[in-house]
């Protein structure tokens, strides 16, 4: 395992921030901690990567304790948090000479690496100009690479991609793939579901300083209700017709719109579609609604009574 | 390689990233040596005249050569302003957090920074004395005195630029850590720079004759000028500067180590 704990707490002041966490990341994989602002993901980082220490509890980070042998944590993992940790008075080639000198690299290796990292990560051209110019996609590239001029073996990402564009977090996800590939672990925090589970092999869902359910993306998809589709239809006519064929749906009549629960896969909706085509009903517009972190988390707090019971009476023991 | 060798190595490296801000944060760095130079003007061609003439009489020659050495040592207290925006401006940066997550000495972090704020006030002490000769600052002693003045003068910058981070470390803004620093400005208006304190009531000698300014300007100005310097001014600099590096390095290493949260 690269990362164990056991209850792991932190308050600051009266404020519990986190409530006892048992986390487990295997070698090699990209676990995800996912959960909305306040729920304790960053301070979760700033825990397991030394920044700050916790209340009780224990941990184990890249086989080290993470209270007794903070210097041998450090030198296994690499933090690449939600604001920028680069120094905007340097170049981005500077900044990365200056993670070489700091990790006690050879002048000729720290060279080598940063031309390759640059190269990598497209910032070749914006190499010898200051952060200032960069935008917000190529200041998280430049904040990773310097995080992996140091060569870690563990990587903590506190929310990669908030702020940035659709294209530069796409080259964000490809950049994570491609090192867990290298071998790497992946610590990952963010607020998005999909994000989640286009990256991690596990994700732990936080709330309020509590690991409300934990599983691979497909269990606790499987946790979370459906998607739906809207069908817009363009005359009563249609909407009743359509409300016959489809059987049980969520039917408004003043938007002439019904609401037919659906996982969102092509063949489940073409099946649909062409039910409707068989008998020749002329649908205006679709549009499909995916389960969002809104869903979510309505699924695995809002129901605490039924599917949290077991997780939280353990920890309430503890 | 031992941990002391990765200290002063990690030190050596912070030190030149503090050197580059220096030159690539221009504005900031010459703001320190703008103050004390302005002050020189004022001092010399404003007031000059009475306090001159009030101070020495026509025989001891220029005000310039009493105010000079004064203002030498005022751009040390000018430099910890420099040197308290300049910390508490990079503490409140990522790159910080990022550093105290890696494998590299703590202690080298605010090394770094005391290197480079005391060569940036070297600098400006070493500007200022050229412009005072410009101006027409004379002095009258041999070389070996000039070396043994700016020792002097570089071990009290070196007390002062350890407080002036831990100004910058506790200040939480430019605006705190600015106003803390100027508790050494007002220290240096209040000693033997501009007048001697013989001409001050007799409480109010006691304090300037003991406050760390005091008998550091007396010794520069004995070493530069010949005037006579008294032994317990020599004690008292060299004790001002070491008790104030001390103060400053520990509660300096405190402060940062503890600020995590």
């Amino acid at each position: 395992m690269m990362i164990e704990t056991q209850g792991l707490r932190k308050s600051f002041g009266s404020h519990v921030v986190l409530d006892g966490i048992d986390l487990c990341v295997a070698d090699g994989t990209i676990y995800s901690l996912l959960g909305p602002n306040g729920a304790g993901k960053t301070t979760m980082v700033n825990i397991l990567s030394t920044l700050i220490r916790p209340d009780g509890g224990a941990a184990k980070v890249a086989g080290h304790d993470l209270i007794k042998e903070p210097g041998e944590v450090r030198a296994a993992i690499g933090v690449t948090g939600q604001f920028s940790a680069i120094d905007n008075l340097l170049t981005g080639e500077e900044n990365l000479l200056l993670m070489a000198d700091l990790f006690h690299l050879r002048r000729s290796t720290g060279r080598k690496r940063a031309a390759e990292l640059l190269e990598r990560f497209e910032l070749t051209d914006a190499a010898k100009k200051r952060p200032s110019a960069y935008s917000g996609g190529m200041k998280r590239r430049l904040d990773l690479a310097m995080t992996l001029m140091g060569d870690p073996r563990l990587i903590f990402l506190d929310e990669p991609t908030t702020g940035l564009d659709p294209r530069s977090r796409q080259t964000m996800w490809e950049i994570i793939r491609s090192l867990v590939a290298s071998g790497v672990t992946i610590l990952l925090t963010t607020q998005y579901l999909d994000e989640a589970d286009q990256l991690a092999n596990r994700i732990g869902v936080l709330d309020q300083g509590k690991l409300v359910a934990e599983g691979t993306p497909e269990e606790l998809k499987r946790r979370i209700p459906g998607g739906h589709i809207l069908l817009q239809f363009a005359d009563e006519r249609g909407l009743d017709a359509a409300a016959h064929v489809l059987g049980t749906t969520l039917r408004d009549d003043a938007a002439l719109t019904l609401q037919v629960s659906n996982d969102g896969s092509v063949k489940s909706l073409r099946t649909m579609l062409d039910r409707l085509d068989d008998v020749a009903i002329p649908v205006e517009s679709v549009s499909l609604h995916t389960p969002n972190l809104d869903d979510v988390f309505f699924a695995l707090t809002g129901h605490a009574n039924q599917t949290s019971v077991p997780t939280t009476q353990k920890e309430a023991v503890r | 390689m031992n941990p002391l060798t990765f200290a002063l190595r990690d030190s050596a490296t912070l030190f030149k990233r503090d050197v580059r801000h220096s030159l690539r944060y221009l504005p900031m760095t010459l703001s320190g040596i703008m103050t004390p130079v302005i002050m020189l003007v004022l001092f010399v061609y404003f007031f000059g005249g009475a306090l001159g003439s009030s101070l020495m009489g026509a025989e001891h020659g220029a005000y310039i050569n009493f105010v000079a050495p004064g203002i030498l040592i005022m751009t040390i207290a000018s430099g910890c302003a420099t040197t308290a925006i300049n910390v508490v401006t990079d503490m409140s940066e990522g790159i910080i957090a990022r550093f105290r997550t890696m494998p590299i000495s703590r202690a080298s972090v605010l090394t770094g920074q005391v290197l480079g704020s005391l060569l940036q006030t070297l600098i400006s002490v070493g500007v200022v004395t050229l412009v005072a000769l410009l101006l027409g600052f004379r002095p009258t002693t041999n070389p070996i005195a000039w070396l043994e003045a700016y020792g002097v003068i570089a071990l009290f910058t070196f007390g002062v630029t350890w407080m002036g981070v831990l100004y910058g470390l506790i200040g939480k803004t430019p605006a705190g850590a600015n106003s803390l620093a100027l508790t050494f400005l007002l220290l240096s208006f209040t000693s033997s720079a501009f007048v001697s304190t013989a001409t001050m009531p007799s409480w109010l000698r006691w304090y300037a004759d003991y406050q760390p300014f005091t008998p550091v300007i007396d010794t520069v100005r004995g070493l530069l000028m010949g005037t006579p310097i008294t032994t317990t001014n020599v004690i008292l600099a060299i004790a001002w500067s070491v008790g104030l590096a001390l103060l400053g390095f520990i509660l300096a290493q405190m402060v940062y180590n503890r600020s995590a949260a």
